[in-house]
C-alpha cells in the first residue's frame, strides 16, 4: 500500500488555504462574539462578555423583524420557484421543437452576477425612471413605488429572486424527472391511478432526493441573500426589505459594532441550520408516510 | 394539439419575462443622459455609443477588467489543480478525518457573507503582514479566498468521476515506473478532463461575478469590474447609463460559458448530488 505521507501530502496545500481563509475566520467570529467591540465606543478595545451579546440579540427587535422579513421573502420566492420550476420541468421532459432554445434562455439569469440583476431591476422598478412603474400608471393606472411602499418593495424582491432562480430550480427538476425509472408509472397506469395519484404517491416519493437537495441549497441562498437586494433597494424604504445579510452588514460596517454583529452571524447560521434541518425532517417524514 | 398550444403559451411568457429586464439593460446602455430623463419608452433607434466607450478607454477602468480577467482566470486553474490533487489523494488513501473536514466546508456556505467580512479584513490587514506589505489589496488575496466557496463544490464533483477511473490503471503506471506527478498528468488528467474543464467554468464565473469580498477586500490596486459597477452609484447621482454598459459587458464572459458548459451548471451549483 503506498504510503499515506504521498496522499496528505497531495491533500496538504488544499487544507492549508482552507484553513487559513475558511477555519481560521470562522473560529475568529466565534471568538469575537464573545466580546463587547465596537470600535467608536467609549471603551477601548475589547471587553468580554460571555454570552451577553447573544442575551440582546434575543430581545433585540430590529434583528428579530429583519428575520421575519427574510423568512416571508425566503418562503415566498422559494416556493413559487419550486412551483414553476416544476411546471416548467415537466414540459421540458418531453420533446419539442425549440426546446433547447426555450432552455438556453431560461437558463441566463443564473449567469449574471448578482449585483448586476439587482442594478438591472432596479433600472426596471425605479419610480420616475423605470417602466414598469411608468407602464402600470400609464395604461393601468395602478400605482406601483418601490420607493414609498414596503409591500411592492417586497413583492420586487421576491420577484427578482423568482427571475434569478427559477431556472436552478427547474434544471434540478428536469435531472430529477429524467432518472426516474418507468416502470412505477407504468404499473400505476395499468392499475388505473389518476394523474393525481400517480403526482403524489409515484412521481413526489421518486423526487424526493432531489427536492430535498435543491430546496435546502435554496433555502439556504435565500437566506443568505445581500447583493441583488442591497442594489434593488439598499434595504428599505425604511426597513421594509432589510434582510438579516444587509442587517448584519450594516451592524458590522457602519456601526462597527464588531462584536455583536459576529453573535448576529453566529445565530443567523445556527437559525439557518436548524431550520433547514426542520423542513428536510418534515419533507422527509411525509414521503415516508405517503409510500405505502 | 391543445396540450402543446399550452406548453409553448407557457414557455413564450416565460421568455419574454427572462429576456424584458436583459433588454431593458440593453436598452439603458444605448441611452444618454438626456434621453434617460425622458419618459422610458420601450423603442430605441439611436445607440449612444458614448456610455460603453467612455469606461473602456478609462485607464482606471480598464485596470478593472484586467483585474478581474487576472483573479478570475487564476482562481479557476488554482481551484483546479488543488481539487485535482485533493481528490486524488482521498481518492486513492484512505485519510481519517477527511469527511468532516469537507463536512464543514458546506457550513461556510450557509453562512451570512457580513459574518466573514471582519474576520478576513483583519486578517488581510493585520496577521498576514510582512514589513508594509499585507494580503489587503491584492489580487492574490482574492484568489486565495475565492477557493474557499469554489473548492467545496470542485472537490465533490471531481470525487465522483476520480472514483470512477479504476485503480488498476495507476498500478500499471507505476509499474513502469512513473512518479505520482506522471500518473496524474498522464493517466487522471486525460480521463477526469471534462469534470476538470466543468470546475475551471464554474469557478470562472463566480470569482467574475462575486461582489461583496471583493468590495471589502479591495480598495484601488485590485479592484474588479463588479466593485466598478457599484461603484456607478454616488452621491452626485447614478450614471445609469455606463452602468447599464458595464453591466453588459460583465455579461458577455457569462454568457459563452454558458453556451460551452449549459448542462454542467446544475451539478455546480448542487454540489453535483443531483446525476444528471
Amino acid at each position: 500500500m503506498k504510503s499515506s505521507r504521498i496522499g496528505w501530502g497531495l491533500l496538504a496545500p488544499t487544507l492549508f488555504i482552507l484553513a487559513i481563509t475558511g477555519l481560521l475566520p470562522f473560529l475568529y467570529v466565534i471568538y469575537i462574539g464573545f466580546f463587547d467591540w465596537n470600535v467608536f465606543s467609549a471603551k477601548v478595545g475589547m471587553v468580554f462578555r460571555g454570552g451577553n451579546n447573544y442575551r440582546r440579540l434575543v430581545f433585540d427587535k430590529d434583528f428579530l423583524s429583519s428575520l421575519a422579513t427574510t423568512l416571508v421573502f425566503a418562503g415566498w420566492a422559494v416556493t413559487s420557484q419550486f412551483v414553476l420550476g416544476y411546471f416548467l420541468a415537466k414540459t421540458l421532459s418531453r420533446n419539442f421543437p425549440g426546446k433547447a432554445f426555450f432552455r438556453t434562455i431560461h437558463a441566463l439569469p443564473l449567469m449574471i452576477a448578482p449585483i448586476a440583476v439587482g442594478a438591472t431591476w432596479r433600472l426596471l422598478t425605479i419610480p420616475g425612471f423605470g417602466p414598469v412603474p411608468f407602464d402600470l400608471d400609464k395604461w393601468f393606472h395602478v400605482t406601483y413605488n418601490i420607493g414609498r411602499f414596503g409591500s411592492h418593495a417586497l413583492l420586487t424582491i421576491i420577484l427578482m429572486d423568482i427571475w434569478h432562480w427559477t431556472p436552478f430550480v427547474t434544471l434540478t427538476l428536469l435531472a430529477g424527472l429524467s432518472s426516474l425509472p418507468v416502470e412505477p408509472f407504468e404499473s400505476a397506469v395499468v392499475d388505473g391511478a389518476n394523474r393525481r395519484q400517480v403526482f403524489w404517491y409515484i412521481t413526489i416519493p421518486g423526487m424526493m432526493p432531489v427536492i430535498l437537495t435543491t430546496f435546502f441549497i435554496r433555502m439556504m441562498d435565500a437566506l443568505r441573500i445581500v447583493d441583488e437586494v442591497w442594489m434593488l433597494t439598499g434595504g428599505g424604504p425604511g426597513s421594509a426589505t432589510r434582510v438579516v445579510g444587509i442587517h448584519i452588514w450594516r451592524i458590522v460596517f457602519p456601526k462597527t459594532d464588531y462584536g455583536y454583529g459576529s453573535a448576529m452571524s453566529l445565530l443567523t447560521l445556527y437559525f439557518t441550520i436548524v431550520l433547514s434541518w426542520l423542513v428536510y425532517t418534515a419533507i422527509a417524514a411525509r414521503r415516508r408516510q405517503s409510500v405505502q | 394539439m391543445p396540450a402543446r398550444i399550452g406548453v409553448y403559451a407557457l414557455w413564450i411568457v416565460t421568455t419574454l419575462f427572462t429576456l424584458f429586464p436583459i433588454y431593458w439593460m440593453i436598452l439603458v446602455s444605448a441611452r444618454s443622459r438626456v434621453e434617460l430623463f425622458d419618459s422610458p419608452t420601450l423603442i430605441q433607434t439611436s445607440f449612444y455609443v458614448q456610455n460603453y466607450i467612455k469606461p473602456l478607454t478609462n485607464p482606471t477602468f480598464q485596470r478593472y477588467l484586467v483585474n478581474s480577467l487576472i483573479i478570475a482566470s487564476s482562481n479557476a486553474a488554482l481551484v483546479a489543480f488543488l481539487a485535482l490533487t485533493a481528490t486524488y489523494a482521498l481518492s486513492r488513501w484512505r485519510l481519517r478525518g477527511s469527511d468532516s473536514i469537507f463536512f464543514w466546508t458546506i457550513t461556510n456556505r450557509m453562512a451570512p457573507p457580513a459574518a466573514f467580512m471582519l474576520p478576513l479584513f483583519l486578517l488581510f490587514t493585520r496577521v498576514i503582514k510582512i514589513g508594509a506589505w499585507s494580503l489587503f489589496d491584492t489580487r492574490i488575496g482574492l484568489i486565495l479566498l475565492y477557493c474557499v466557496f469554489n473548492l467545496p463544490f470542485a472537490i465533490w464533483l471531481l470525487k465522483g468521476i476520480i472514483d470512477g477511473i479504476p485503480t488498476e490503471l495507476d498500478e500499471a503506471a507505476e509499474v513502469d515506473g512513473a512518479s505520482i506527478a506522471t500518473v496524474l498528468w498522464k493517466v487522471i488528467v486525460p480521463l477526469a478532463a471534462p469534470g476538470i474543464a466543468i470546475t475551471a467554468v464554474l469557478s470562472w464565473v463566480f470569482a467574475w461575478n462575486e461582489y461583496l469580498f471583493a468590495a471589502t477586500l479591495t480598495s484601488v490596486r485590485a479592484r474588479t469590474v463588479t466593485t466598478g459597477l457599484a461603484e456607478f452609484v454616488t452621491v452626485t447621482g447614478t450614471n445609469w447609463g455606463e452602468m447599464a454598459a458595464i453591466s453588459v459587458v460583465s455579461l458577455l464572459p457569462a454568457l459563452i460559458f454558458l453556451a460551452l458548459v449549459q448542462r454542467y451548471i446544475v451539478m455546480g451549483l448542487t454540489f453535483g448530488a443531483v446525476k444528471g
